[in-house]
């Protein structure tokens, strides 16, 4: 595994792009589990993508191959037309309730 | 003409179409002349055909001919085709003969019916779908018959269906014959495994496939439905509750045609009896029990038409009889004379029940000879014949049947000849009731509904003065009349032009040896002419004097030897309380129980697993997270202990 170890940029290791990805993705995951704004869980969710982003560009880079890269784009576009959506029913929440935590939407209780 | 046979059945089928299509508009009487054209011109159709046949040598009298492949798939291939011989020819020509008559009869008795057209498209139902049985060149066009002549049995006993006991008389009469049916198709399925086909020809040409044992089968089998059809021991209580029916049925398909299609059947498997003396003893036990036990029965019922039923019941034991010793010609020979003088017998009844306005109890009859001489002629020739007394044509028919089952078997001739003896004992007990004695019609009899069987037909109160019938319903009885009468020259014309002589091509051969010597035949003919004449006697004399006789009449006999309350203490009963039992507890419990034990099991799951759908997005969330936090554990640990 030489290309793991690999330094990109002279002294900086892959390995410290993917603890920041990780640490990235557990702010997203826990912001998401523990706010109730459902702007911020937006937020957090944008955050947990772009984690997984930054881990495909490192290996990229890391394994040298172009597909972690491409990928990335895939990603970027889904979570475009995903914000487009999820913002349009937070916008059309926000003028029947005038209110942004999710708890107040539970219609789906068993 | 041979080659139009299939007009035979056609003309029958068109007139029953002409009176689907135009009964109602031709309405009452023209329905009935339509519908008696049909069927007169059927019966022109069988004579050509007839002589066509006649025409031919004796040795290749036979006409096979496939319409069309009916059932054809893989190696069942069921041709709808025809079969002319000497043995059907017989039965086309008495079958479309009689039932013309019988049409011309119901014109007069049916008239004024609410249902009067109805009635003929029936009757022509039944002609076409009996002839069908009959000229039927395999065994599943005969069943198609069988099961069409049964249809209109049901249909034509329930005629009157708004009468209860005629509507249960037709599901009686349909309910028997389903289970002689189930024999029967049976019989069929078994022939196909061991033959490969239902033509009777291949059949008889391939016995050696079948088995000694397998034969045995198929007849007893096949004697399952000749007991339903013919009601003989012990399905035959179907046939004097079929009496509900209008009398021209009774003359036609439950005396002369329908009823004698199981002593057909049994004639037209002649070659496998033949290879099993085993179920040809069983027929003969079986013929000459109800032979005997319905004559019994017959000496003790009130009812003109219930005697007659029982009667033919007998009648019926009796071919069956000859057929179970060999005698197939005696066999043809009775069916053909008691289709003339039964038809005649019923047909004269049919006349005093209309004279009397319904009255159908023998015991409010009397001294009608006067008031109804052409019936009461007429009768008396049918009377006469049926008691065998020489020289009517039912001496002749007895004679040679019991001639045969004395080369049979002794016990089988004694019992044939107490049932003779008995046989004119009820019929002049009959005659001496209806048309000698007082004018029992003219008291006014209370109706007694105690003492009366429920299934007694009564005028009410006093009866008007009876009438003679017109000429469409003593014109058949007249020419039936000759023709019992003088049936007996089909035995004895000369050799050459004999019943016997020109059915005999289609018979393998007889089970005995049943050429008597002359002086044995001489002495049993004149046995047969004397216990006649002394039945004839006893009778008459006990019964012109006196209507009431307890001690002759046990109740023993009047009650048809109790045989509906056995059936209904077997059968029934315990058939009612097991359906009690399916319906309480089996429906009730065990099915409804299934059903319900699902529901709510599914129910209950469904109200647990209710909870985890919480409606907050924060759980689902915690959910998916816990799911891949576990699926990671899982892979990593994978890879730490591999």
């Amino acid at each position: 595994m030489t290309a793991a170890t690999t330094a990109i940029n002279g002294n900086i290791n892959g390995e410290w792009y993917l603890a920041l990805a990780a640490v990235l993705f557990a702010i997203g995951a826990f912001g998401l589990l523990i706010r109730r704004n459902v702007l911020v869980m937006f937020m957090c969710v944008e955050l947990m993508l772009n984690a997984a982003n930054l881990t495909f560009v490192t290996f990229a880079n890391m394994l040298h191959d172009i597909g972690g890269q491409v990928l990335v784009f895939f990603v970027l576009v889904v979570a475009a037309a995903e914000v487009v959506v999820g913002l349009g029913i937070v916008v059309a929440i926000f003028r029947r309730r005038a209110s942004a935590t999710a708890d107040d939407f539970h219609l789906m209780k068993g | 003409m041979l080659h139009v046979t299939y007009l035979i059945i056609l003309l029958p089928l068109a007139g029953f179409a002409v009176q689907v299509l135009f009964g109602r508009r031709l309405g009452d009487p023209l329905a009935g002349a339509v519908a008696t054209l049909f069927v007169a011109a059927s019966f022109v159709v069988s004579v050509g055909v007839f002589f066509n046949l006649l025409s031919q040598p004796g040795s290749v009298r036979s006409f096979n001919q496939n319409l069309w492949t009916w059932i054809p798939v893989g190696g069942l291939q069921v041709h709808a085709g025809l079969y002319v011989d000497p043995l059907s020819m017989t039965m086309v020509l008495f079958v479309t003969g009689i039932s013309a008559l019988i049409h011309l009869y119901s014109i007069g008795y049916m008239k004024g019916d609410r249902d009067y057209p109805k009635f003929f498209l029936y009757m022509n139902l039944f002609v076409a779908s009996m002839l069908i049985l009959v000229l039927g060149n395999n065994l599943l066009a005969t069943y198609v018959g069988w099961e069409g002549v049964g249809t209109c049995s049901y249909l034509l006993v329930a005629f009157w269906f708004t009468r209860e006991s005629a509507a249960a008389a037709g599901k009686k009469a349909f309910i028997y014959n389903r289970i002689g049916d189930a024999g029967f198709i049976a019989a069929v399925f078994l022939t196909f495994d061991k033959v490969g086909s239902v033509d009777y020809t291949t059949i008889f040409a391939n016995l050696g496939k079948i088995g000694a044992g397998n034969i045995t089968a198929i007849c007893l089998l096949l004697l399952v439905g000749v007991a339903a059809k013919s009601a003989q021991i012990p399905l035959f209580p179907w046939l004097a509750d079929a009496m509900e029916g209008p009398t021209p049925v009774s003359a036609l398909i439950h005396a002369a045609t329908m009823v004698t299609a199981g002593v057909y059947l049994l004639c037209r498997i002649n070659p496998l009896l033949h290879a099993s003396p085993d179920a040809a003893w069983t027929v003969a036990i079986i013929g000459a029990v109800t032979a005997f036990v319905a004559a019994t029965i017959a000496c003790a019922q009130d009812d003109i038409k219930k005697v007659l039923a029982y009667s033919t019941i007998s009648q019926l034991g009796y071919m069956v009889l000859a057929i179970g010793s060999g005698a197939y010609e005696a066999a043809i020979f009775l069916m053909v004379a008691h289709a003339f003088f039964k038809g005649l017998l019923f047909l004269g009844a049919g006349s005093v029940i209309h004279g009397l306005h319904d009255e159908q109890d023998l015991k409010r009859m009397g001294n009608l000879r006067i008031y109804m001489p052409i019936t009461f002629v007429t009768f008396a020739v049918g009377w006469l014949a049926i008691a065998g007394v020489p020289p009517l044509s039912g001496f002749w028919a007895k004679g040679d049947i019991l001639e045969n089952t004395w080369a049979a078997h002794p016990a089988l001739w004694a019992i044939g000849l107490a049932t003779a003896v008995l046989t004119a004992y009820y019929m002049s007990r009959l005659t001496g009731l209806a048309f000698f004695g007082k004018d029992r019609w003219k008291n006014q009899v209370p109706i007694d509904a105690a003492t009366d069987f429920a299934d007694a037909h009564h005028a009410e109160g006093a009866i008007p003065e009876p009438h003679e019938s017109k000429w469409v319903m003593t014109l058949p009885l007249i020419v039936l009349a000759v023709l019992a009468a003088a049936g007996g020259v089909m035995a004895f014309a000369t050799p050459h032009l004999s019943l016997a002589h020109w059915v005999d091509p289609v018979f393998t051969g007889t089970l005995y040896n049943d050429h008597e010597s002359t002086s044995t035949l001489w002495k049993l003919g004149t046995l047969d002419g004397v216990v006649a004449v002394i039945g004839v006697f006893i009778g008459l004399r006990l019964w012109i004097t006196r209507a009431e006789r307890p001690k002759l009449e046990w109740a023993f006999l009047r009650h048809s030897w109790y045989i509906n309350e056995l059936f209904d203490a077997v059968i029934g009963r315990p058939g009612t309380r097991l359906a009690e039992f399916s319906s309480t507890v089996i429906e009730d419990k065990v099915i409804d129980g299934a059903v319900n034990g699902t529901a709510t099991l599914v129910r209950r799951t469904g109200g647990q697993l209710k909870r985890v759908q919480t409606g907050y997005v924060r759980n689902y969330a915690l959910w998916i997270v816990v799911g891949v936090v576990v699926l990671f554990g899982f892979m990593l640990s994978r890879v730490w202990w591999s």
